[in-house]
């Protein structure tokens, strides 16, 4: 065991994991924290706790996660190379440690310029690649990204931070090709697990999946397709659209356009998906993205078959 | 080269207010090439500041004058005779031509006419795009002589983000993506495997992060 988080323990026992997604307060509302925590407990084996989403401000997720763990779930905290330098990631992952957090997925971050500080300076002192590298050698090597020894004096005990490492990776991204070499790469600095981005392309996932497997990466990474449920055909046509890096079929627009329940059949869709993910050789457990839907996650989780979540010992 | 544009109009008339000497200082550099600060430019905002005092009934004496270069203290003395009774320099330079100036002439105030912008290159008639940032450790050689550290809008080092698409950068859809070129461009070097490396973290010291910069020649000392 690298971290012994309840992901990893599951991911090692050959489990289909499901993760979710809390999404952080844009306020300095703790009950909303809560809230969210209570409607996904049991149902997601770790949660996601994103970091300042899409550029926004929000609270933070070493904050939130913690009190995400107290309320009983496992919370996978995520990081940006945005907003922090080096420094500040490895104060964040020794506070995240001692906090009681055990998994962490690194990111390079949506730009700023999508979220509510447009005119922010960013950071980009390191790129997610070189985050993972760092974390994994904190761990492993126990050093600093300097080469110095995570220990208070030369005579004191070394104390690293031990996190099982995410990162994401999108299979819709260009140049597809390179996507592979990205993972790749990913691995090769460090990581433990995978999130893809969404998927509703389906074609083009197994594609991705088949060089992945090809190269034998899914057995050096445990892999879980991303699955975001859709409320509306508007909200699918205004992220094909918008949402930079995304593959939506038309044919998926209108089956919600068509429908007359349009949030009863985007949680059909959604199962679908994760039923028909479940089936790709090397995907390991779906990632489930409902962004400020949290409660649609029990629904979901229940229909695809996956409840109830198994125990660790 | 630097390139730069010029500040709205109406912002460098208030940079004008309360003085009555006024002289403008072009650059023959850089600035002329990307038509924001020549002798050309120089003309036609003194004309336009003249336009505007008058307007607002300020007895206002705007002169012109253009150097060879701005940024190099030899030039900028040229200017004893013509600063000589001005209580306002105006320096239609870049942000060093301005400081250089200011450091000449430390008895009357200089102001900025220009917004420097970048280390760039002409692309097409009108058209300035930005290729380095100056950051003290070139690593043209790995990346197939694109720079993504001025090309990527994130400086990533070890390959596109998820954001990049039809090689279009995700912050819009006008900007290319630094590493897509990157990617094309390897491939048709037949160098792709450069990009299985994994670039290490970038030391940034030599860039601004390490403090102001200075570059010192021992052996062109005197
Ligand atoms: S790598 Fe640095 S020095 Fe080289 S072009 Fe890019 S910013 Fe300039
Ligand atoms: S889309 Fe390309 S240029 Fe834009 S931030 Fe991502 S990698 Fe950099």
């Amino acid at each position: 065991m690298k971290a012994g988080s309840r992901l990893e323990q599951l991911l090692t026992r050959g489990e289909f994991v499901a993760t979710a997604e809390l999404g952080p307060p844009k306020s300095a509302d703790i009950q909303l924290i809560k809230r969210k925590a209570e409607i996904l407990r049991g149902f997601a084996d770790a949660v996601n706790i994103t970091d300042n989403q899409t550029a926004i401000v929000r609270v933070s997720s070493v904050a939130a996660g913690k009190i995400a763990l107290d309320e009983g779930l496992e919370p996978i905290i995520q990081m940006t190379c945005r907003d922090r330098n080096r420094l500040a990631m490895q104060a964040d992952i020794l506070g995240a440690y001692v906090l009681g957090l055990r998994n962490l997925l690194c990111l390079s971050g949506d730009h700023q310029s999508f979220g509510n500080h447009p005119q922010s300076k960013n950071v980009y002192d390191l790129d997610s690649i070189q985050l993972v590298q760092m974390f994994k050698n904190m761990r492993d090597e126990k050093v600093f990204q300097c080469g110095e020894e995570i220990r208070n004096t030369k005579k004191s005990e070394i104390m690293e931070p031990r996190m099982f490492l995410g990162v994401a990776a999108n299979p819709f991204g260009d140049p597809f090709e390179f996507r592979v070499v990205r993972l790749a790469k990913k691995i090769k600095a460090g990581a433990d697990f995978v999130q893809t981005q969404c998927i509703f392309d389906l074609p083009k996932f197994k594609r991705w999946m088949q060089m992945v497997v090809d190269q034998g990466l899914h057995e050096k990474v445990y892999i879980l397709a991303g699955i975001m449920p859709i409320k509306s055909p508007k909200v699918l046509q205004y992220m094909k659209n918008n949402v930079a890096g995304m593959s939506i079929p038309d044919e998926l627009i209108r089956r919600m356009e068509g429908a007359k329940d349009a949030k009863a059949e985007g949680v059909r869709i959604c199962v679908e998906l994760i039923q028909q993910a479940r089936e790709i050789p090397g995907v390991r457990g779906v990632h489930i993205m409902a962004v400020e839907w949290e409660e649609i996650v029990p629904t979901i989780v229940k229909d695809a078959g996956l409840w109830p979540r198994p125990q660790v010992g | 080269m630097i390139v730069a544009d010029q500040k709205d109009i109406t912002e460098i008339i208030a940079m004008t207010e309360g003085y009555r000497n006024i002289l403008v200082i072009g650059c023959d550099t850089c600035v002329t090439v990307c038509l924001a600060g020549g002798a050309k430019e120089v003309a036609i905002l003194a004309s336009g500041l003249r336009l505007a005092a008058k307007a607002s009934g300020r007895q206002v004496e705007v002169h012109e004058t253009s150097i060879e270069r701005q940024c190099e203290k030899e030039f900028v003395d040229a200017l004893h005779s013509a600063v000589k009774g001005q209580d306002l320099l105006i320096s239609t330079g870049c942000g060093i031509g301005v400081q250089t100036i200011a450091e000449q002439f430390p008895q009357i105030p200089v102001v900025p006419a220009l917004n420097t912008k970048m280390l760039g290159l002409p692309e097409r008639q009108g058209v300035w795009v930005e290729r380095c940032q100056a950051c003290g450790q070139c690593i043209l050689d790995k990346t197939g002589g694109i720079c993504p550290i001025s090309r990527c809008s994130k400086s990533l080092l070890n390959g596109p983000c998820g954001g990049s698409q039809n090689g279009k950068c995700e912050i819009n859809k006008d900007i290319d993506c630094g590493w897509h070129l990157i990617y094309e461009r390897l491939k048709a070097l037949g160098r792709l495997a450069c990009l299985e490396e994994i670039m290490p973290a970038k030391n940034w010291s030599t860039s601004r992060d390490g403090g102001p910069r200075k570059v010192i020649r021992e052996d062109m000392c005197l």
